[in-house]
């Protein structure tokens, strides 16, 4: 089975039996959702304030904790929670915000491709789980993992991701609420509208590390500021796809060039 | 109220997206089950995060909110300094700070 379309974090060679692999694939459920858990809080650091600062846009932008809430529980996905709040305060049409949200959440159609291979064997549902919890760091992290020891049971891989998943989502709405009750605290001039282009940015940056990466994105920008005179978000709908293409298309080539050499 | 949009269209947005979002995720795992995809597919999907969230800011790092639209130095500073740190140090964390910096420095200095 060819396993999975990237994104790939730069993993080490996979070794059956060194003591980290051994002591892997000995946990125990509990053991390996825990294990999960440890792995995941560092990367608190970034959704905790990230979620305090959807709770003050949102609350900034007219919403009320309630229509928060939702948004962190129902959509939990922070880029399209932005966008979509973004485009809101734009007086955008509600098709447009929402389609330009699941336009940024497309990316996970690609987290649940890659995860086919590896749980296989899932019942309906924890695949219905998976599937709500199914995040960019829950993802990177259990992908990371089911590549690094690839001889893990289906019930060590399931575990690994209920603990990233507890310790990733829960964070994300507590924090949100704590955003949206405490957030009119936060005095207004500190430039806190540009915490959201500074973080996507710091995002995406270190994915950029392909020609094909650079191009995408380098049309997909030079199309969202051309196309930025169109009604909100209709541009970024035209913009990426467009810079999705020009990936593919560079891929390809590389691909044949290499071929030929 | 937000923006121009009443409480029941917020809510109807809040859902629907959510259903979408879910549905998305759950696409391949829940539904594909052991079928494969088209490579092409595949192909296109791997360039999705780099194509749609820099697009996306594009034109808020362009022309600001804030600043009535305006491009405005401080804030490209901080969105470049924020690419140039995330590329080279392939690190979120310093990324963010690296803009962070920038961003308060600069706004700083120009008063």
């Amino acid at each position: 089975m060819a396993p999975s379309p990237a994104p790939r974090p730069d993993h080490q060679t996979p070794v059956s039996d060194d003591p980290a692999g051994a002591r892997a694939l000995a946990r125990t459920p509990r053991e390996a959702f825990l294990h999960g858990v440890l792995q995941s809080l560092p990367f608190l650091i970034v959704i905790i304030p990230f979620a305090i600062l959807f709770g003050v846009v949102a609350l900034e932008a007219g919403m009320d904790v309630a229509q928060i809430m939702g948004f962190s529980v129902l959509v939990l996905a922070g880029a399209s929670q932005f966008t979509a709040v973004q485009l809101l305060s734009d007086n955008a049409p509600a098709f447009i915000v929402i389609l330009s949200g699941l336009a940024v959440n497309l990316r996970m159609a690609m987290y649940s491709a890659s995860l086919v291979p590896w749980l296989r064997g899932a019942t309906g549902r924890q695949k219905i789980w998976i599937a709500y919890t199914l995040i960019d760091q829950s993802y990177a992290l259990s992908i990371q993992h089911y590549e690094r020891h690839p001889r893990l049971s289906l019930q060590q891989r399931l575990a690994y991701f209920a603990g990233t998943a507890v310790v990733l989502c829960l964070p994300w709405m507590a924090a949100s609420w704590v955003g949206a009750t405490v957030g009119r605290a936060i005095p207004d001039d500190i430039a806190l509208d540009f915490a959201l282009p500074i973080t996507f940015l710091a995002m995406i940056a270190p994915m950029l590390r392909t020609p094909a990466h650079l191009a995408a994105c380098f049309v997909a920008v030079l199309g969202a500021l051309l196309l930025a005179g169109l009604p909100s978000g209709l541009g970024l709908l035209i913009a990426a796809p467009l810079g999705m293409a020009t990936g593919a298309l560079v891929e390809r080539w590389a691909e044949t060039r290499k071929g030929m050499a | 109220m937000t923006g121009g949009a009443s409480d029941l269209t917020v809510w109807i947005i809040i859902v629907v997206l959510g259903i979408g979002t879910f549905l998305i995720r759950w696409s391949f795992l829940g539904a594909l089950g052991n079928r494969d995809m088209p490579a092409w597919v595949l192909r296109m999907l791997r360039y999705t995060p780099v194509a749609v969230l820099p697009a996306l800011v594009a034109p808020l790092v362009m022309w600001p909110a804030a600043t009535g639209g305006e491009p405005e130095p401080a804030r490209l500073a901080a969105a470049a300094a924020t690419a140039a740190v995330g590329m080279l140090t392939r690190n979120v964390m310093l990324a963010i700070l690296a803009g962070a910096i920038t961003l308060f420095g600069m706004l700083y200095v120009l008063g």
